[in-house]
């Protein structure tokens, strides 16, 4: 089996890196490029933990194959924080105790900051259906809806940096 | 030390930092299990049986040997004989030779996913495509999976050598009853003479996963002079190293373990099952080998937590005052025997005084994988049924429920089943809590139904060990041997704060690998903020000793004309109270003043406390389709001192969160061969953001004396209370009592036509 090329862009960088035609963006992330935020909590898609943004768009990585990235633009959790800044849906997850063990942050991080990109002023209701595609079995998930709220209060510029 | 008990002293405990650690998990960078590589390292995966029981006739591995890449294959002919040798398993044990054959079958399959054979290869696609390459020939046997089923005479028997323990005399013939338990006191027939109401019944529960995200995953790299080194994630990297070790007959000092972060682990993170199998690939390929379960893997091989039967009979007499109860219940062992039903028989009434009581437990073996530790082990099932039974006994009593708990809540002086009087206990200040709560009387709607529970556990101290050594600095460096899975980092770097009195900001955390410091238990049993939070102290506490002694040193006075305050030495001497000597200036000297500045504290606490918790749960639910929605949730719990606020009530909203899940959504489903139907996370269906509203919680803190910043475990007790606070909400607002969990749709739609 030859290995596909795929020149894709990451994070804003341009990166090639060659793979087998069936192996998940999630695991060329994971295994050839080194960017393990991103992580296998199922393989198939139902625990969101893997959750990447193709082209403007959410996605599961792993349902997704890594030569469908060619061509493309691809943000993870690495690219989230701006330089050694924070950004305001990680800074209030720090502030409230929205993680526990963090297994499922890098997704849920990923997925609230597409959500208030689309909607800066989500009701609770809206937060909790957007994320119903990410699991978190340590929160039990108060705090993390709390901290999307405070995130976006905070971008809407509403309240002062947490 | 500063006085323990009196909060308004506290400048840290008590308050919401960011935890350490936090950044790193909030960017992606923190390496948990499946985040490890090792250079050169070989790939492995697991053939795992497709029968629930089978005897294994023959392995041919020559297909798969023949596969270029493939590097080294290992069955359970590879494990070495053991003796029989009852180890520590977290707070529980198990059998050693157990533990071997649940990490890799040898003659025997006993559930579906069972392991039979592993491979390292090349690459993850090399080793499973050479899995499919084995031929394993089986001779299939009756399986059985249901507890009554399996505990009938003409039931397929899993082990030979399994006779019931705890029934006199030794059974004559072997059984699937591997373990009776019981505790009785005062005399039954007395005691439901005195009822005015009795009320009975059988209830049962599903065996539920525990349903961490993270799946077991590790790295192992055996060198040819027989030492190795393991990175995992486990809730304990001393009890991997030790189960490890006598799996395969090595020495605990050859064997250096390194904790990665832990993605989730709610106690079935406290055993292995992995590490000996990647052990053995390494040791046979001599190259570091990378083994990983897959998420139906995790269902499919690791520990569920023991579905139930549990039938009882309690009686109270008319003003309220339980008088007598009778309880027997069964739980699934799984494959192999597990002891949850000690802590079932123990928990499942120790929160009320019941004069004349018994309780019957047994563990029984089955074709579902072993059974392990989730979450205040034992004691959910068996107190869902109790509280259910007390719901029922309030209402033909016509005393409010909380009232009814109250009458009967066991207070501190109370005498606990051993004797002994409880000690600083709260469930009283609990339930008094749950009573003035605007949620308590809030109005309902229609098909709307309130329920509340009570629940306990018994928590747990055990050895731990902590350093703390001061940088030249004068910044403090923690080092423990306790897995942080939720935040004690956090805990640790405010109980040294407190105790060294300087900033949070200036102490950083590190949990040691195995051969960088000394001992310490699981995280679990609500036992690491508690216990090793004390060896933190106590080792803190230590130092601020050695740097007054050298100030006194530098000062030319005695030890005891120095005082520590505000993270710096003062002079009492007369004529130099002025004189002061802070920590980064001691720090700073030290190689001159005496070398080095640290201590270690290597103890076995005593003085832990049972905790308490009330949970009140509103359900509506929808008489077409039977579903159940949880309208609104408070949790009440004694919980000590809490050290970090934040991660306290997280721990109280996950576990009611779990909870709710065991109550209305998860259970195991198998085909009629054995087969697990549901291995994965759109079909075994855990809580998501939208089924669940706002957790309130209510923090009772009602101090330990026993600890110096009056910590209880606060961990395991918050998934007790919700199985029945949902159960007794769904049965108000549905009108009729459900006894079976988990309250599904087409269960509570069956109750709501029947009961019409």
């Amino acid at each position: 089996m030859s290995k596909l090329q795929v020149s894709t862009t990451i994070n804003g960088d341009p990166q090639e890196f060659l793979c087998d035609p069936d192996t998940t963006l999630l695991d060329a992330l994971r295994e050839e490029l080194g960017l393990t935020g991103s992580k296998e909590g199922c393989g198939s898609g139902d625990c969101g933990a893997c959750t990447v943004i193709l082209d403007g768009k959410m996605v599961c990585s792993c349902l997704v194959l890594a030569g469908e990235a060619e061509g493309r633009q691809v943000n993870t959790i690495e690219g989230v924080a701006e330089g050694g800044e924070l950004h305001p849906v990680q800074s209030n997850f720090l502030e409230l105790g929205a993680l526990q063990c963090g297994f499922c942050t890098p997704g849920f991080i990923v997925a609230a900051k597409a959500l208030l990109d689309r909607d800066p002023n989500p009701s609770e209701t809206e937060i909790r259906y957007w994320l119903a595609g990410n699991l978190c079995r340590c929160t039990g998930y108060d705090k993390i809806v709390r901290a999307v709220q405070d995130a976006a209060a905070e971008l809407r510029q509403e309240r002062t940096p947490a | 030390m500063n006085a323990p008990q009196d909060k308004r002293s506290f400048r840290y405990v008590g308050t919401r930092p960011v935890r350490p650690d936090g950044v790193e998990k909030v960017t992606g960078k923190a390496l948990y299990g499946p985040d490890f590589v090792a250079p050169n390292m070989l790939h492995g995966a697991i053939l795992r049986s497709p029968h629930a029981h089978a005897r294994i006739k023959s392995i041919d591995l020559r297909k798969a040997e023949a596969l270029p890449g493939v590097k080294a294959i290992v069955t359970g002919a590879d494990f070495p004989t053991l003796e029989s040798l009852i180890m520590a398993v977290g707070e529980s044990s198990s059998d050693i030779v157990h533990i071997s054959r649940n990490c890799m079958a040898y003659d025997k399959v006993l559930y579906d996913g069972h392991a039979v054979a592993a491979v390292a290869a090349t690459s993850g696609a090399i080793a499973r495509q050479a899995i499919k390459l084995i031929d394993v020939e089986y001779e299939v046997l009756p399986h059985v999976l249901d507890i009554e089923e399996a505990l009938r005479a003409d039931a397929p028997v899993l082990h030979e050598d399994i006779f019931t323990k705890g029934v006199n005399p030794k059974p004559d013939k072997p059984s699937n009853a591997a373990l009776r338990v019981e505790m009785a006191k005062g005399d039954l027939e007395e005691g439901f003479g005195k009822a005015a109401v009795v009320v009975s019944g059988r209830y049962t529960t599903e065996p539920v996963h525990q349903g961490y995200i993270e799946p077991h995953a590790c790295v192992v790299s055996w060198n040819a002079d027989g030492q190795l080194q393991i990175w995992t994630s486990s809730q304990g990297h001393f009890a991997v190293r030790s189960l490890t070790a006598s799996v395969l007959g090595l020495s605990q000092a050859d064997i250096r373990v390194t904790p990665l972060e832990i993605g989730g682990g709610f106690g079935g993170k406290t055993t292995i099952y992995l590490e000996p199998v990647a052990t053995l690939l390494s040791r046979k390929s001599g190259r570091p080998v990378r083994l990983a379960m897959s998420r139906s893997e995790v269902f499919r091989a690791s520990g569920p937590a023991p579905g139930a039967v549990i039938d009882l009979k309690m009686g109270a007499a008319e003003d309220g005052t339980l008088v007598a109860a009778d309880i027997e219940f069964k739980y699934h062992a799984g494959a192999y025997p597990a002891i949850t039903a000690h802590s079932g028989a123990s928990s499942a009434i120790a929160h009320y005084k019941v004069p004349n009581s018994r309780v019957v437990g047994w563990e029984v073996l089955c074709n579902r994988p072993a059974t392990k530790a989730y979450r205040a082990p034992g004691a959910p099932q068996v107190i869902f049924a109790v509280e259910c039974a007390l719901d029922e006994l309030a209402g033909k009593l016509g005393i409010d429920p909380v009232d009814f708990r109250l009458k009967n809540a066991v207070r501190p002086g109370d005498k606990q089943f051993n004797g002994m009087p409880f000690g600083e206990i709260g469930y009283a200040e609990c339930l008094e809590a749950a009573k003035a709560h605007p949620h308590w009387s809030a109005p309902l709607g229609p098909n709307q139904g309130r329920g509340v529970a009570g629940g306990t556990w018994g928590n747990y101290g055990g050895p731990s060990t902590a350093e703390v050594s001061v940088a030249e600095d004068g910044s403090v460096l923690v080092t423990t041997g306790s897995p942080d899975i939720g935040g004690s980092r956090a805990s640790m770097a405010i109980m040294a704060a407190e105790t060294l009195q300087i900033p949070y900001e200036k102490i950083r955390v590190t949990i040691a690998d195995t051969s960088s410091i000394g001992f310490s238990m699981v995280t679990g049993g609500s036992r690491t903020t508690f216990a090793t939070g004390k060896a933190v102290t106590d080792a803190a506490a230590e130092v601020v000793e050695i740097l007054k002694e050298r100030a006194a040193r530098t000062w030319g006075v005695e030890p005891s004309e120095v005082d520590w305050r505000d993270g710096e030495a003062v002079c009492l001497a007369e004529g130099r109270t002025d004189e002061r000597l802070p920590i980064g200036r001691i720090a700073g000297s030290a190689p001159f003043s005496g070398g080095p500045i640290s201590a270690e504290a290597a103890i076995n606490p005593g003085g832990y406390l049972a905790g308490y918790g009330v949970h009140i749960c509103d359900t509506e639910v929808d008489p077409e389709t039977g579903h159940v929605k949880i309208l609104r949730y408070t949790a009440i719990q004694d919980v000590g001192q809490a050290i970090h606020p934040d991660y306290v009530e997280g721990q109280m909203q996950g576990g009611a969160v779990q909870g709710i899940g065991w109550a209305l959504n998860e259970a195991y489903l198998y085909d009629k061969d054995g087969r697990l139907d549901n291995p994965g996370f759109l079909d075994y269906r855990v809580p998501v953001a939208s089924d669940v509203p706002m957790i309130d919680t209510v923090m009772i803190e009602k101090a330990n004396p026993d600890h110096p910043y009056g910590v209880k475990g606060v961990g395991e007790v918050p998934i007790v209370p919700p199985l029945a606070a949902v159960a007794n909400a769904v049965t108000h607002a549905a009108g009729v009592r459900m006894a079976d969990l988990p309250l599904t749709p087409d269960r509570v739609y069956a109750a709501l036509r029947a009961a019409e």
